[in-house]
């Protein structure tokens, strides 16, 4: 909402000291956010004057035409001459009322005046556009050319009140009534404690028999209607200047008297108001329903199939205006010049819609209005009848009009909204003691009726729709006392039991992932269908049924992920065309995976607590949101330098991030060789843990699949690692139990035992883990091999230290070559390795 | 060492003349001097002092001295055997020295060579500052919940006094998610605020509630500089018996003072929001300036654009409709809520100037964040 300080001062006498930015002050305090104090005029300086053009000589040659104008400005040029003005714009003629900019002024934006040479000619000024006085086009789109009347000579500036300051509001859902000029007056009339002059207090005629004929079948959706009319309305007649100039600074766009009118009067009492060309209104206006499949064009030229639910006025034969929302083409006013015939007669309406009602329609046909706001916000019912009168006034003034007597005014009996509150209530909210009589002070000064002691009785005013609850009369207390004296103090929560084990976990696994140069990378969660396809998932993987979005930001892209993948390789995709191309990325986040049964979330009424089966039948239709988390690396994993060479990123590197991430949750984590879409066959590792006593497989690691990086356009040997975290969370022993320690001395053992090249390390290890026993402290794999002619075709050879001790006693050599011997036998049995010989 | 003797030979043995052990002694010392480097003094010293050197043989020929002898020739090869240790320790000290400022200086290298091998990861810099701000209120007792990112509407909006027809609903520019078979109804959406987490909170923890709730929300605007459609929230919920806005108001300045240094405060202006009422704006004072820059075009403020105060996030005391939404009793309790973005804050407590930086995964942006912020 727009808001000129000069209009506002019309309603209340405001300091002549106080600037746009003290009132802007004011009303922030007081809760109105004031986004922006525009000035108008604020380095304009004249001579700007009025001028009426004498001359207009056609110049020729030119890539455009251009006119050579001679122009009476009295003797604002201080000699009396005509002054000559070189000029680009057509739509003016001899005789014309213009403003002219005289040498030595200078415009908006800085732009000096000076007699200067163009087009062959010396131009002594300008003749001006709205554009370039800073007011914007006033639908001319050129000169502005003022009304005949006007006197040669004039001062412009304060003719055309050039110099304003406008305050520019941004007004909040609850305060339609703040969406007028009559408002944010009274807003600030209670911030300074001035009086307001309400423009909403006139006379106005009572209500006879013999306006135009009106029928409201649906007081539920308008329970009131004011319908009135003027008739010889004069076709030549144009707003005036002052009424387009606020129109203009209010952001509107002036378009013909009586629509000006409207406007004008809307903008000052909220009220929206709409005329009708009573010549083509045929018999009785109606509100009812509209019947379903019933059409409409609407003003701005849309044919709109309605609603049953959708409120409309009609006519005999049929809807003549989407109420509260657009007029209808088959009324709409015309008096402008080009008109076959043009309107001499109109009907006023000043009606009050549900704002449920409008706020639906607008948002079923996505037309929003000035109307619709405003019904959608609240709009003050008893201001009806006074705009209406506004508007006759105004038509009889402006367009020589004559008010017809009769005056139609139907209202739907209600009672004033009574709220009944704790004299203390605000106090309470507040947490300062304000007191009975502070608190009764306020709440009369926003209108309201105030009753009682203890318990008081509040009619709130009919501005003031959003004034509902006991807390909403608190709050204007404590905004009126003002926020900022509001003291602070501390509660005293009862002692918390500090993070989750899944908050810990989720913080670890970062710590952990970025301490083993990890960078992490929280991507969006929104992927195409497509991508599965690039990563090479089988047609029936689960990991393709998605959540989808009915509006997604990205067409390409209208499903959430259900892998943290996509999103991750896109960002190494990225950080690698930027050229970094040393990289390792993680990201830890939910993925989505819908229900196998879809269903439809309930609409549950929100003024009690639903029932648990009711909570739960939300809950059943939501998707797992499961916590992953990635990481993927390209490049080298370790730098070459002057130590010597570097290593590239390989599939170990990922597995042992899977390992790292299961360490943190103390989670036991078997690594298999495993086969999963997005990974290369033949080094892709497959996480398995026991999740009540059964096997699950929580994720996969390794390099990925020649395919998927050439799909995914992805560096060579890119590398990745996902696994469900939350399960992880689930089996993880959070705590670790401490180990003897021996102080008897270790006895060593290496073993390089010979196997089939497929035997995976982790059977045999497992099997020398078991074979050697108790004794057996640690093992360790610190060589492979592999060599034909000396192990033979297919064969490898894998070297383990082992250590034993034992918590008792010094182990003899014996001792602990039987227990190798054990362990050794058990490989045999179990994965056919051999002591190599 | 041999056992000691206990017989003795009668025969004066002619060894331990005092002349001979001042030879042996002078030959080691010679020895010692002689020695070039640390290893040919160890030889020496194994040549002279060891168990087959003339020291030891004569000092071992005492026992077989007769008992009147054994004094004046132990005391004799003892001060002998002192005076070779003795400079053999000095011998070794200065070929120690030596060795020090010769070879140690040989030895050094250039200690600002670096070793990146494997470069340092980094935590998302969101992730950490959300932290940070969790860890203030989970020291004041209060705890952290957590909720579905894909979240029926009733959680989003209408437990929150956002019913179907509100004008804020229309205004939440929501991501809403296809029903089955891809039917635009399905009363579920991508949460557009953390606030549905302090229903859920609300739903099912026992009063009092006092939880933080961080997290990622959604919303239909495209990325530029100044708008990410997926950012991240905290918001904070309390409700007691007697909880007040100036309660409100302190902790939220409790929370600037442990983010931004004492002294730090904050500011209410009144605002709407349908799930508090009253409700207000919350800005903080620039940690920056100090307010200090507000009509002072000399010292210009780049953090609060010299107005002397930032805007974090709205808050306001919990709608009664929302508690009995929860089976909250409002003529019983009363509470608070507060929420702000993560991604304002970082851009103002870090100084980045540009959302997509945040979003983008670029590692320069965020190894300088390093593990906690």
């Amino acid at each position: 909402m727009r808001v000129p300080l000069s209009w506002l001062r019309e309603y209340v006498d405001l300091p002549a000291t106080e600037t746009g930015r003290d009132v802007q002050a004011k009303l922030v305090s007081a809760g109105l956010e004031v986004e922006t104090v525009e000035h108008l005029g604020a380095d304009l300086k004249g001579p700007l004057v009025v001028g009426q053009v004498l001359t207009i000589e056609e110049l020729e040659g030119f890539k455009k035409p251009i006119r050579f104008c001679t122009v009476d400005v009295g003797t604002a040029n201080g000699t009396g001459e005509p002054q000559e003005i070189v000029c680009g714009a057509r739509n003016f003629a001899v005789g014309d009322k213009v403003v002219v900019v005289l040498p030595g002024a200078v415009l908006p934006g800085g732009f000096a005046i000076a007699a200067r040479k163009t087009y062959g000619k010396t131009s002594h000024g300008m003749i001006c556009s709205g554009d370039e006085l800073g007011m914007g086009d006033d639908g001319s789109h050129g000169i502005v050319v003022l009304p005949p009347e006007t006197e040669v000579g004039k001062d412009a500036i304060e003719l055309l009140e050039l110099v304003d300051e406008v305050l520019d509001i941004a007004v909040t859902a609850n305060r339609g009534d703040c969406l007028s000029i009559r408002g944010v007056a009274r807003e600030t009339a209670i911030a300074y404690g001035l009086a307001l002059r309400d423009p909403a207090l006139i006379d106005v005629p009572a209500p006879n028999a013999f306006g135009y004929p009106v029928k409201v079948s649906e007081p539920m959706g308008c329970d009131r209607f004011t319908a009135r009319t003027v008739t010889g309305l004069s076709p030549e007649a144009r707003s005036p200047i002052w009424l387009k100039r606020r129109l203009q600074k209010v952001g509107m766009r002036p378009i013909s008297l009586a629509v000006d009118v409207t406007n004008y009067v809307m903008t000052e009492i909220g009220q929206p108001l709409h005329a009708y060309d009573r010549n083509l209104v045929q018999g009785t206006i109606g509100v009812r329903r509209a019947a379903e499949g019933e059409q409409i064009v609407t003003l701005d030229g849309v044919t709109r199939t309605l609603h049953a639910e959708d409120l409309v006025i009609t006519d005999d034969r049929g809807p003549i205006g989407l109420a509260g929302v657009m007029g209808g083409a088959n009324t709409e006013i015309a008096d402008h010049d080009d008109a076959q015939s043009p309107t001499t007669d109109v009907v006023i309406e000043a009606a009050h819609f549900d704002a449920v009602s409008i706020a639906r329609t607008a948002r079923r046909h996505k037309l929003s209005s000035e109307a619709s706001r405003r019904f959608e916000r609240g709009v003050d019912p008893q201001a009806a009848a006074a705009a209406a009168q506004r508007t006759v006034d105004l038509l009889v003034l402006l367009a020589g009009g004559t008010a017809d007597a009769g005056v139609t005014e139907i209202i739907a009996p209600s009672a004033p909204h009574s709220i009944s509150v704790p004299a203390d209530h605000p106090d309470k909210v507040a947490g300062v003691e304000y007191g009975r009589e502070t608190v009764v002070r306020r709440l009369q000064e926003i209108g309201c009726d105030v009753y009682g002691q203890d318990e008081l009785i509040v009619t709130v005013p009919s501005w003031r729709p959003d004034l509902a609850e006991v807390n909403d009369l608190a709050e204007e207390v404590i905004r009126l006392e003002g926020y900022e004296n509001l003291p602070s103090t501390l509660p005293k929560p009862p002692s918390g039991r500090g993070l989750t084990h899944r908050q810990r976990l989720h913080r670890r696994v970062g710590r952990a992932l970025a301490g083993a140069g990890y960078v992490e990378a929280p991507n969006y969660p929104f992927v195409s269908e497509q991508v599965f396809d690039q990563l090479g998932l089988d047609a029936e993987d689960p990991a393709r049924r998605v959540v989808k979005l009915t509006n997604p930001l990205n067409d390409e892209e209208p499903a959430l992920r259900t892998s943290l993948l996509p999103g991750l390789l896109g960002a190494l995709r990225r950080n690698d065309g930027r050229g970094s191309h040393d990289l390792a990325l993680f990201e830890t986040g939910l993925v989505f995976l819908p229900r196998e049964e879809q269903g439809v979330a309930a609409h549950l009424p929100a003024d009690r607590r639903p029932t648990d089966e009711e909570l739960a039948s939300l809950d059943a239709v939501l998707p797992e949101q499961p916590r992953h988390v990635a990481v993927v690396l390209a490049g080298a994993r370790e730098q070459a330098g002057w130590w010597g060479k570097g290593r590239p990123a390989d599939w170990a590197d990922a597995v042992e991030a899977g390992r790292t991430v299961a360490r943190e949750a103390g989670a036991e984590l078997a690594v298999r060789n495993g086969r999963y879409g997005p990974w290369h066959p033949g080094r892709c590792a497959e996480f398995v843990v026991a999740v009540d006593g059964a096997e699950r497989v929580v994720g996969h690691a390794g390099e990925l699949h020649p395919r998927v990086l050439k799909a995914l356009g992805l560096p060579a040997r890119t590398c990745a690692m996902e696994l469900d975290l939350d399960v992880l969370e689930q089996v993880g022993d959070d705590t670790p139990q401490a180990p003897r320690i021996s102080t008897f001395p270790v006895a060593t053992q290496d073993v390089a035992l010979v196997v089939d090249r497929p035997v995976p390390h982790a059977d045999v290890e497992a099997a020398l883990r078991e074979g050697a026993g108790e004794l057996l402290e640690d093992i360790r794999l610190f060589d492979v091999y592999e060599n034909a002619e000396q192990l033979g075709e297919g064969k490898k050879s894998l070297a383990y230290a082992l250590r034993f001790r034992a918590e008792d006693r010094t182990l003899t050599v014996d001792e602990a070559s039987a227990a190798r011997d054990a362990a050794v036998a058990l490989a045999g049995e179990r994965t056919g390795a051999a002591l190599r010989g | 060492m041999s056992a000691p003797n206990k017989s003795y030979d009668p025969v004066e043995v002619e060894a331990l003349k005092p002349e001979e052990i001042e030879r042996m002694r002078d030959e080691a010392l010679a020895a010692f001097a002689a020695a070039d480097s640390l290893d040919a003094l160890q030889e020496a010293k194994v040549a002279h002092t060891g168990g087959t050197s003339p020291l030891a043989l004569a000092n071992r020929e005492i026992g077989a001295l007769p008992p009147h002898a054994k004094a004046a020739a132990g005391k004799l090869v003892g001060q002998a055997r002192g005076a070779v240790n003795k400079g053999f320790a000095a011998r070794q000290e200065e070929l120690e020295a030596e060795r020090d400022a010769r070879v140690l200086v040989e030895e050094a290298v250039d200690v600002t060579l670096p070793h990146d091998r494997i470069p340092a990861g980094a935590r998302h810099p969101l992730t950490t500052l959300s932290e940070r701000i969790e860890d203030v209120f989970v020291a004041m007792g209060y705890e952290v919940a957590e909720g579905p990112q894909v979240e029926a509407e009733w959680f989003n909006f209408d437990a929150l006094n956002i019913g179907p027809d509100h004008p804020a609903r229309g205004e939440a520019d929501t991501f809403f998610v296809q029903g089955p078979q891809g039917g635009t109804e399905s009363g579920v959406v991508l949460r557009t605020h953390t606030s549905p987490v302090q229903i859920r909170s609300l739903l099912s923890r026992e009063l009092p509630v006092y939880v933080i709730c961080p997290g990622r929300v959604y919303r239909t605007d495209e990325l530029d500089a100044t708008h990410t459609p997926v950012f991240h929230q905290v918001e904070l919920l309390a409700v007691d018996e007697g909880l007040t806005m100036a309660d409100l108001k302190g902790t939220m300045d409790h929370m600037v003072q442990s983010l931004f240094g004492e002294g730090m405060k904050t500011r209410l202006r009144p605002n709407f929001f349908p799930f508090t009422e009253p409700s207000a704006e919350m800005d903080m004072v620039c940690y920056v300036c100090r307010g200090e820059s507000v009509g002072n075009p000399d010292r210009p403020c780049r953090t609060c654009s010299s107005e002397g105060w930032i805007e974090l996030g709205g808050c306001g005391m919990v709608n009664p409709k929302v508690l009995a939404a929860c089976g909250v009793d409002p003529e019983k309790y009363s509470g608070f809520a507060f929420g702000f973005g993560i991604e304002r804050m970082l851009m103002f407590r870090h100084n980045v100037e540009d959302m997509r930086d945040m979003v983008e995964g670029d590692v320069r942006f965020t190894r300088p964040f390093g593990m906690e912020i």
